[in-house]
C-alpha cells in the first residue's frame, strides 16, 4: 500500500471509513471540521450515513441510535462540543453501547482559543459524564497511529462494548504526515445484543435505566471488571531512549513528540534522558512507570495543561522513592523542544 | 362464536401496569401494539421510550425498545432509522421531554424530514417528577412550580409545538387528538395509523399528540381528568388535522 500525505482530521475519517464505521454524526467546531467535511464527501460513497446535526448533544444521541443497532459509528469534535457530549457518553457507557468518540483538544476553559491544548486529559480519563463508569482513552502522536489508533479504537469499541474516546489537540488534527491507510475491514464482528427488529425471536429491550439498587451496584461493578480486563490486555506506552537512561520525560500526543526533540538535543549533551510516552491514558501504563521507577528515580512530566496526567504518574508511582517533577504550557501555548531541554537540563543538574 | 377483543400480539401479557389509574398511557401503548399487529410492523419495530413515566414501556411492549435521555429521542429515532432504513423507527414522547429539554432535536428531525413516526403523550404535566409546569400546561393550571396557576407573565403561554412543526416541508402529516373519550380513542387509533403508513410509505416524519390525562398530578379522578381535556385543554390544543403531505410526497417521489 502506497504512502499518501495527508492532514490528522483527514486521516481519522478514512481510517475509521477503512475500519468499517458506517455512521458519522457531527457538528462543526474548530479545530476538527476537516474530519467531518471528509466524511461529507466519501461517508455516502462508502455507502454509509453522514449527518450534519443540530448539535454536540444530538450527535451523540444519534451515535447512540446508531450503536444500538450494531452498526459502527463515530462523532468528533473539540474540547467545548465534548462537554455538550458528555451526556451521551455517561449513556454509551450504561448502556455498553460501542461508539468511537474524536477529541481534537483546543484550549480552556470556556470557548478558550483553538489552538492545540490537553486541558481535557481529565474529563477524558474520569468519565467526564455523570455516573460511575470510564471512557478508554487512545492518545495518538502521529498521523500514522492516528490511522492505526482509529482501527484499534473500533476493535476495542466492539470487543468490550464501551465508547472509546479518540484524543488528540488541534495539532494533530491539522499537521500532515505521510502515512499508510490500513486495509478495509469487511470482516466485522457478530453483535447479537443489537437491535434488528425482533423477527421471529424475542423481543429486547436496551436501558440504562436500573432502578434496583443493587442491580445498580452490580452493573457498576461489571463495568470496573471490565476496565481491569483492558488494563491487563490493552494497555499501551511507547519507550523512547529508555535502555540506558537514568531521567525519565513522561509525555502524550503533541507534547511526547516535542518532548522526542528534546531528548534527542539533552542526548547530545550526554544526559541520559529517556521517556514514557503513554498511548492509553485510560487504563494508564501506571505498571511500567512502577518498572521504570526500580531503576530511574527522577520523573519529569511535560503536559500542554496546568497538569493533570501528572495525577495519574503520582499515583503510579506513590510509595516509590522518586522525584516527580512538572512543567506545563496550558492555553494554547505550544512548547518548543528548546524550551523542554532546557527543562531537562534544569532537573537534571537537580539530581 | 367468534372471539372479537383479543390480547394484542405485541403487548405482554401477565404484567401489572406501573400506569396510575385513568393514566392515558395505557390506552396508546394499547393502540401502538394492535397497529403494529394489524399493520404486520412488529417484527421489524424499533421504539424509543422516553425518560419519564413511559421509560418503562419495555415492561409492557413486546417489540424492540430503547430508551432515551430526556429529550433525545429523535435524534436516538434518527441515529437508528438511518442507520437500518428497514427498522420501523418510533419515538414515543411526553410533553416536557418533546417540547421543552428536546426542542432542539424536536423541530430538526422535524425539519430533516427524517421517516420517523413520534407519538407525542400531552397531559401539559410532567408525570414522573410529580406534577410540575410543562411547556404545555395551561393558562392558570396548578403544578407544584405554578402552585397559584400559571402565569404568563413569568411562566410563558403554553407551547404549541405540533403546530409549529406541521408547517415544516419535512413533515408529512401531523394530526392532535384526545384520548377523554372512546371516540377520541378510535379517532386516535386513526390517526397513529395514518402515522404509521406514512413512514411505511417513506414519505418522511409524522407526528401525533395525544391529548391524554395525568389524574395524579391534576389532582382529580378519572372521570373527571377526562371530562378536563374534553373541556379545558381541546380549547387549548385544538385536536385536529394540521398537515397532511402524504399526496404531495407522493408526487414528488413519483
Amino acid at each position: 500500500m502506497d504512502k499518501v500525505f495527508t492532514s490528522g482530521n483527514h486521516c481519522i475519517a478514512e481510517s475509521a471509513i477503512r475500519a468499517g464505521c458506517r455512521c458519522y454524526f457531527g457538528y462543526p467546531i474548530t479545530p476538527q471540521n476537516e474530519l467531518g467535511e471528509y466524511m461529507a464527501a466519501n461517508m455516502r460513497k462508502a455507502g454509509g450515513v453522514f449527518l450534519q446535526s443540530e448539535s454536540e448533544t444530538a450527535a451523540i444521541n444519534m451515535v447512540i441510535g446508531a450503536a444500538s443497532t450494531g452498526t459502527r459509528v463515530m462523532t468528533s469534535s473539540s474540547s467545548p462540543g465534548v462537554s455538550l457530549k458528555q451526556e451521551g457518553l455517561s449513556f454509551l457507557a450504561g448502556f455498553e453501547f460501542p461508539a468511537v468518540i474524536v477529541n481534537m483538544m483546543r484550549g480552556g476553559p470556556g470557548l478558550g482559543n483553538i489552538a492545540p491544548a490537553q486541558g481535557d486529559y481529565f474529563q477524558s480519563t474520569r468519565g467526564g459524564g455523570h455516573g460511575d463508569y470510564r471512557t478508554p482513552v487512545l492518545a495518538p502522536a502521529s498521523v500514522q497511529e492516528l490511522a492505526d489508533l482509529t482501527v484499534k479504537a473500533f476493535a476495542l469499541a466492539d470487543e468490550y462494548r464501551t465508547p472509546i474516546l479518540l484524543l488528540g489537540d488541534g495539532m494533530m488534527g491539522q499537521m500532515k504526515e505521510p502515512v499508510v491507510f490500513p486495509e478495509p475491514i469487511t470482516d466485522l464482528p457478530e453483535k447479537p445484543w443489537a437491535l434488528k427488529g425482533r423477527g421471529d425471536g424475542a423481543s429486547r429491550y436496551q436501558a440504562s435505566l436500573i432502578l434496583d439498587g443493587l442491580e445498580m451496584e452490580r452493573h457498576n461493578w461489571k463495568l470496573v471488571r471490565k476496565y481491569k480486563e483492558m488494563a491487563e490486555k490493552e494497555t499501551l506506552y511507547e519507550l523512547y531512549m529508555m535502555d540506558d537512561a537514568d531521567f525519565v520525560v513522561v509525555a502524550y500526543g503533541t507534547t511526547a513528540r516535542i518532548a522526542k526533540g528534546a531528548i534527542k538535543r539533552a542526548r547530545k549533551e550526554g544526559l541520559k534522558v529517556g521517556m514514557v510516552r503513554p498511548i492509553t491514558l485510560f487504563p494508564f501504563p501506571d505498571k511500567i512507570l512502577q518498572k521504570v521507577a526500580r531503576q530511574v528515580k527522577n520523573f519529569l512530566v511535560f503536559e500542554m495543561s496546568t497538569g493533570q496526567m501528572v495525577e495519574d504518574v503520582k499515583l503510579a508511582l506513590d510509595g516509590l522513592q522518586t522525584e516527580l517533577s512538572f512543567h506545563g504550557r496550558p492555553g494554547g501555548v505550544i512548547p518548543t523542544p528548546i524550551e523542554f531541554s532546557r527543562v531537562i537540563h534544569r532537573y537534571y543538574r537537580r539530581m | 362464536m367468534e372471539l372479537v377483543n383479543k390480547w394484542p400480539k405485541y403487548y405482554k401479557q401477565d404484567v401489572v401496569t406501573h400506569y396510575c389509574p385513568g393514566c392515558g398511557h395505557g390506552i396508546v401503548h394499547r393502540i401502538v401494539a394492535e397497529l403494529l399487529e394489524e399493520m404486520d410492523l412488529g417484527k421489524q419495530a424499533y421504539l424509543v421510550c422516553p425518560a419519564g413515566c413511559a421509560v418503562l414501556a419495555y415492561r409492557y411492549l413486546d417489540f424492540d425498545i430503547i430508551e432515551s435521555a430526556h429529550g433525545r429521542g429523535t435524534a436516538i429515532a434518527t441515529g437508528a432509522k438511518r442507520a437500518n432504513p428497514k427498522l420501523f423507527v418510533i419515538s414515543y414522547q411526553g410533553d416536557g421531554d418533546l417540547s421543552a429539554i428536546g426542542t432542539a432535536e424536536t423541530i430538526h428531525s422535524a425539519n430533516r424530514g427524517e421517516n420517523i413516526c413520534v407519538v407525542f403523550i400531552n397531559n401539559a404535566v410532567y408525570g414522573m417528577t410529580g406534577g410540575q409546569m410543562a411547556p404545555t400546561s395551561l393558562i392558570g393550571q396548578n403544578t407544584m412550580t405554578t402552585p397559584t396557576g400559571r402565569n404568563p407573565e413569568v411562566d410563558g403561554y403554553p407551547l404549541h409545538i405540533t403546530d409549529v412543526v406541521a408547517q415544516f416541508p419535512g413533515v408529512t402529516y401531523a394530526e392532535r387528538v384526545s384520548v377523554g373519550t372512546p371516540a377520541g380513542i378510535r379517532k386516535t387509533k386513526k390517526a397513529i395509523r395514518n402515522a404509521f403508513q406514512t413512514q411505511v410509505d417513506g414519505l418522511g416524519y409524522s407526528i401525533v399528540e395525544v391529548l391524554s390525562p395525568c389524574p395524579t398530578n391534576w389532582k382529580m379522578d378519572p372521570v373527571t381528568s377526562c371530562k378536563w381535556i374534553e373541556e379545558e385543554m381541546v380549547k387549548e390544543y385544538k385536536p385536529g388535522l394540521l398537515t397532511d403531505k402524504r399526496e404531495e410526497r407522493r408526487k414528488e417521489k413519483g
